[in-house]
């Protein structure tokens, strides 16, 4: 054995040696090995989105959202796109009264809803930049929620966010989000929105297990995410996503 | 004595020399050094370790959110009383609508079933919400006009939510009458059989042509259900000896699109 063989097998089997004992040290390591933590997401086909609005009205009644058309966990787009070229784009109401028609039907080139909420990005931007660490992803799920007793109201977490899915909650001046409804995903139900929404258009589940339906749907669709090229790494994942969407 | 003096006497020079070899801004640095070291050591060991460690804050805060009040209860829960209603809309067309989309949130209702209970929308305005005409809705689903479609009528009144039914196959009188049909549909006669007010012979539908149905020939069976006194309820009535003179009813109202007046039935 030459000397660098010899040096080789020494490092490795010290590098050995302390894994082991980091392993039996650290009870967290040796699970993270064999059992990976959850990864929370949602599935949206926006080819089945019929704006109803009912997601939006069963998000608010859940989790206590103001009634006022600005504050909003999540919201659906309505996207116009006419022959000239145009793009016109709002948030629907969400109430049952019917929605302005701003282009005449004939020249129309194609029309669609896309549903929107918090992405809980894997890496999140408005977490990074909390000065008082009041928001995070939680361990088990990777979903993106604010402590609102640490929240000190600076609103820099809803400018760092590109996909526009944090408000001010005028009530406790705080920081507020999609949190995809932790209190009900904990109890094992769905995400409110998921539960109402009619037309199957959006999915639930978790991204690491091979047996959910969110697997089912990242496998059987083209999928694409918002504003993929900010590294984000957005775990809202969209199929049938037209790319005037932004 | 004089031993203690002298002693004290060195002592005082030794001191001399120790601020001597230490000047006074050292000291002063020291000082400040000690007490900022040790006020933020006190500090530390004081403060509770909720406030302390980011551990604890975090599970604090997740626990927080696992722990807030539900409000949708989710359709197992829905199911484990409602057979009848769970077991005619699993094979529907509206199996997977949840039943909360249309009844509103139901935990408050499974804690306490007797005194809460959730709402049934039984008139024109819900239905639309999802059924009404939209150009952004997807091609295929079905859609209405809800001004022209069966006006003042409540949806359920034709359509029973928990089971829908779409437009089947024409057929029979549908199969040649197909524009009648279309607008019967909408129409405050939806419900209405052709055959109950056209007495039609099997034969028409080889020779129709040769053998005719039949229409209404008196006022009167207009009258079963519209007269003063008929007791059918939710149709509006009139007085047949006096309303019309010598005509006909379907001699002015078209019996495939009555016209309407009036408010939303009420159901």
């Amino acid at each position: 054995m030459n000397r660098r063989g010899f040096l080789g097998r020494l490092m490795s089997s010290a590098a050995l040696g302390i894994s082991a004992i980091l392993s039996r040290k650290v009870p967290g390591w040796a699970a993270i090995a064999h059992e990976p933590a959850k990864s929370y997401g949602m599935g949206v086909d926006v080819d089945k989105c019929i704006g109803c609005g009912r997601c939006m009205a069963a998000c608010k009644t859940e989790n206590n959202v103001r009634p006022e058309p600005y504050f909003f966990r999540t919201w659906v787009e309505r996207y116009v796109i006419k022959k000239d070229g145009d793009v016109i784009v709002h948030t629907i109401s969400g109430s049952s009264e019917q929605p302005i028609e701003e282009a005449r039907e004939r020249d129309v080139l194609r029309s669609f809803f896309v549903p929107k909420l918090c992405n809980h990005c894997a890496h999140p931007p408005c977490v990074q930049v909390c000065p008082v660490g009041a928001t995070f992803q939680t361990a088990d799920g990777g979903v993106v929620i604010v402590d609102e007793e640490r929240c000190i109201g600076c609103r820099y977490c809803i400018q760092a966010c590109p996909y526009g899915a944090r408000y001010l909650n005028p009530e406790t001046k705080t920081a507020d989000k999609c949190t995809f409804c932790y209190q009900r995903i904990t109890r094992g139900l769905l995400p409110a929105c998921v539960e109402v929404c009619p037309t199957q258009a959006r999915i639930f589940g978790d991204l690491k297990s091979g047996a959910s339906p969110l697997t089912r749907f990242t496998r059987m669709g083209k999928i694409h995410v918002l504003k993929g090229h900010l590294n984000t790494e957005p775990k809202v994942l969209y199929t049938n996503l037209d790319g005037e969407v932004r | 004595m004089k031993r203690a003096l002298y002693l004290l006497d060195k002592g005082r020079r030794q001191m001399t020399k120790f601020t001597q070899r230490f000047p006074d801004a050292a000291l002063r640095i020291l000082i400040v050094a000690v007490a900022l070291i040790g006020g933020v050591l006190l500090l530390r060991s004081t403060l509770p370790p909720s406030l302390k460690s980011r551990k604890i804050q975090v599970a604090a805060a997740t626990e927080r959110e696992a722990a807030r009040p539900i409000k949708y209860a989710g359709v197992p829960a829905c199911a484990e009383c409602h057979d009848a209603q769970y077991n005619l809309k699993k094979d529907g067309y509206h199996r997977n609508v949840s039943c909360e989309t249309c009844h509103g949130p139901g935990a408050a209702h499974v804690a306490n079933p007797m005194e809460v209970k959730p709402p049934a929308p039984r008139d024109r305005q819900f239905c639309p919400t999802c059924h009404a005409y939209n150009l952004s809705r997807p091609l295929g689903f079905p859609q209405i006009s809800p001004v022209t479609h069966n006006p003042l009528q409540p949806c359920i009144t034709c359509h029973e939510p928990h089971d829908p039914k779409p437009p089947a196959v024409p057929g029979e009188c549908r199969a040649c009458h197909g524009e009648i049909d279309r607008i019967k549909a909408v129409s405050p006669h939806a419900l209405l059989d052709c055959t109950s007010c056209h007495v039609t012979p099997e034969e028409h539908k080889v020779n129709p042509r040769s053998v005719r149905p039949g229409k209404p020939t008196s006022r009167d069976f207009c009258g079963q259900c519209h007269r003063t006194d008929s007791g059918v309820p939710n149709v509006p009535k009139i007085d047949i000896s006096t309303h019309g003179e010598k005509y006909l009813c379907w001699q002015c109202h078209y019996p495939h699109m009555p016209e309407v007046h009036g408010q939303e039935v009420e159901r």
